[in-house]
């Protein structure tokens, strides 16, 4: 009889020597213990712009605003303006500072909103099931078929692009995803027998929601927050790079890559510093949220 | 049958909750449609006549119904800027944003295909960890920074392709491929990490059937048992992906065709939003929404056709 598991491709070739593989499996081991350098790595740059960011005003920077007429579109490295400045003699890297505390509020706020509430039409879909179900589904279904962005085009002149409005607006976005989710994690809940019990003892359906399927559900949401953020700050970055979020001279990530790139020839730093910035972001909360995923769920990635 | 029945019953109840939202959206909002074509200086007499002309004293509802029976004649409304017609200002642009989505979405599967296959073969083996590793990259570059730094190089560097323009086909079939080239390939980076992903997870899993199993065990090459048995079967969830990501793409290629100056509908929309001409901007939402349910339509027909069992399943489901 021919064992089909050792033909199998994905566990190795079948004939590795026995030290070569108990090798492996210590490797293995210590790769899954830590959460590598790779998420260390991107922690410290996020913590890094997140801290700068924080504390931008007490670190004696030249205000965003502030044209320095003397240097006009200064190249990177020059003297007081480490990053450059732009056509309007404005320093980079204090734009680019500020313009982290619009993409971080947003990245972190609009993903809250989202969950928010679609965890409140997940539980409510999952749990009640029925009419209640198929409305929210329909609801959902709806809100899908319109493209994100196109949403936010909408609501961008409807009601303006303040900050608030687009931390509202992009939120809003997150909200099929999480109740989605939310949905097919309570249905599983709902079944177990802890709930049973609890119904059996009396218990009231809002009690068997806040005390018995909420921390079941809590935690999946959760890691699911960690590739929304990064979703928002991009989703923010084309809106902004379209003049449809905070509005001049509030400097945003998006706006600087916008305005630089008229002068994407002879000043291409004005374009790429920021280009460069966000693009490190993003990609630290993805690995930074992967490597968490993968650790939680012992060692499935990938899942964006 | 029954299952397919259910899904247009479900897409038409969907198309209207969407087309009736948007509708609501454009209706409250403050300063409406009369003052706009009206204009600054219109007096209230003026107003309220236009008001009149225009029905817009009516109820919401009634007013939909009407909308609702007009758009299925065919007449979408006028232009608030232009008096054009927003049907012909949608058709006309159709084509071009057809052709860069198309294009976009051969160019990802291209590199997707490939990517997924070798990446499910050895899952962690050097090729996946590496395919792994640049689509985390390139989901990290939204679609108008892909599109800078593209411009940068091939078109300010290299000088191989244009940074902006647009010709018809009528010009040729390269000087219209041309600059539709970089547009394209900054919305394929973006959307080639999803289609990967999901061939790799289903891929991985088909090789672990007892069937593939067989086939190697019969001495089959390892190319041919990827090819001509994995493949296939590891495809349905590559099909939905498809057409979930219309909507994703229209979004992107709003955004691109904005860049690279391509005269598509996103553009059309972005400038009735610049200008704020309010019936073009519906006009464009009730043809996204169509195209999306009308896609989606057409991946689930797609669906059962590819996978038998689903069809089963579904109609009892």
């Amino acid at each position: 009889m021919v064992d089909l598991a050792s033909l199998r491709p994905v566990e190795g070739r079948a004939s590795a020597a026995p030290s070569d593989r108990h090798a492996r499996a210590i490797a293995e081991h210590r790769r899954s213990r830590g959460l590598g350098v790779v998420f260390w790595l991107s922690a410290s740059w996020l913590t890094l712009v997140i801290v700068v960011a924080a504390f931008a005003p007490l670190l004696g920077l030249v205000a965003p605003d502030e044209s320095d007429w003397m240097a006009l579109k200064a190249p990177i490295g020059s003297e007081n303006h480490i990053l450059g400045t732009d056509p309007l003699g404005r320093d980079v890297l204090s734009r680019v500072i500020y313009g982290a505390r619009v993409s971080l509020t947003v990245g972190f706020t609009a993903p809250a909103i989202g969950v928010g509430i679609g965890l409140v039409l997940g539980l409510a879909a999952g749990y009640y099931r029925g009419w209640v179900d198929e409305i929210i589904g329909i609801a959902i279904d709806s809100w899908l078929a319109i493209p994100g962005l196109v949403i936010l085009l909408l609501f961008s002149v409807l009601y303006g692009g303040s900050l608030f409005m687009v931390c509202l607006s992009l939120g809003l976005l997150f909200i099929p995803s999480a109740a989605r989710i939310t949905r097919a994690a309570t249905l599983t809940c709902t079944g177990r027998e802890y709930v049973i019990a609890a119904r059996a003892l009396g218990a009231s359906d809002l009690r068997i929601i806040t005390r018995e399927v909420f921390p079941n559900i809590i935690w999946p949401l959760l890691a699911f927050v960690m590739i929304d953020i990064p979703i928002a700050i991009v989703v923010e970055g084309s809106l902004s790079f379209l003049g449809l979020s905070v509005q001049a001279p509030t400097p945003s990530w998006g706006g600087m890559i916008s305005e630089g790139r008229e002068y994407l020839e002879a000043s291409p730093h004005l374009s790429l510093v920021p280009t460069a910035v966000m693009f490190l972001t993003v990609l630290s909360f993805n690995l930074a949220g992967d490597a968490m995923r993968k650790r939680v769920s012992g060692g499935r990635s990938g899942a964006i | 049958m029954r299952y397919l029945l259910g899904r247009v019953q479900r897409l038409l109840i969907v198309l209207l909750v969407v087309t009736f939202s948007t509708f609501l959206l454009v209706s409250v909002l403050p300063g409406d449609v009369a003052y706009q074509i009206g204009g600054m200086d219109a007096s209230e007499a003026e107003i309220a006549e236009i008001r009149e002309e225009l029905g817009l004293n009516q109820p919401v509802v009634l007013r939909y119904l009407e909308w609702l029976t007009r758009l299925a004649q065919g007449d979408w409304g006028r232009s608030l800027l232009t008096g054009e017609s927003v049907w012909s200002m949608i058709i006309e642009r159709v084509p071009i944003s057809l052709e860069l989505m198309l294009l976009a979405q051969v160019m990802a599967l291209a590199i997707a295909v490939p990517a997924g296959i070798l990446s499910a073969w050895r899952p962690n083996g050097w090729a996946d960890r590496f395919i792994t590793s640049l689509g985390f990259a390139c989901v990290s570059m939204p679609g108008f920074m892909t599109a800078i730094l593209l411009i940068y190089f091939f078109s300010l560097h290299l000088g191989w392709l244009p940074a902006t323009g647009y010709e018809p086909l009528s010009a040729g079939l390269w000087a219209n491929l041309k600059p539709m080239i970089l547009p394209a390939l900054s919305l394929a980076l973006v959307e080639w990490t999803v289609l990967m992903r999901t061939l790799r997870a289903e891929m991985i899993t088909t090789l672990q059937e007892n069937y593939i199993s067989l086939a190697r065990a019969k001495g089959m090459s390892t190319t041919r048992v990827l090819l001509a048995h994995a493949l296939r079967p590891s495809s349905f969830s590559l099909v939905t992906i498809l057409g979930l990501q219309v909507a994703r793409l229209l979004g992107g290629a709003i955004i691109l065709e904005q860049i690279y100056g391509i005269p598509g509908i996103g553009r059309l929309l972005i400038h009735a939003v610049y200008t704020r001409d309010l019936i073009v901007i519906q006009g464009c939402v009730t043809f996204f929404a169509l195209t999306y349910v009308i896609v989606n339509f057409l991946v689930d027909l797609a669906y059962a056709w590819l996978d038998p069992r689903v069809r089963e399943a579904r109609a009892h489901g």
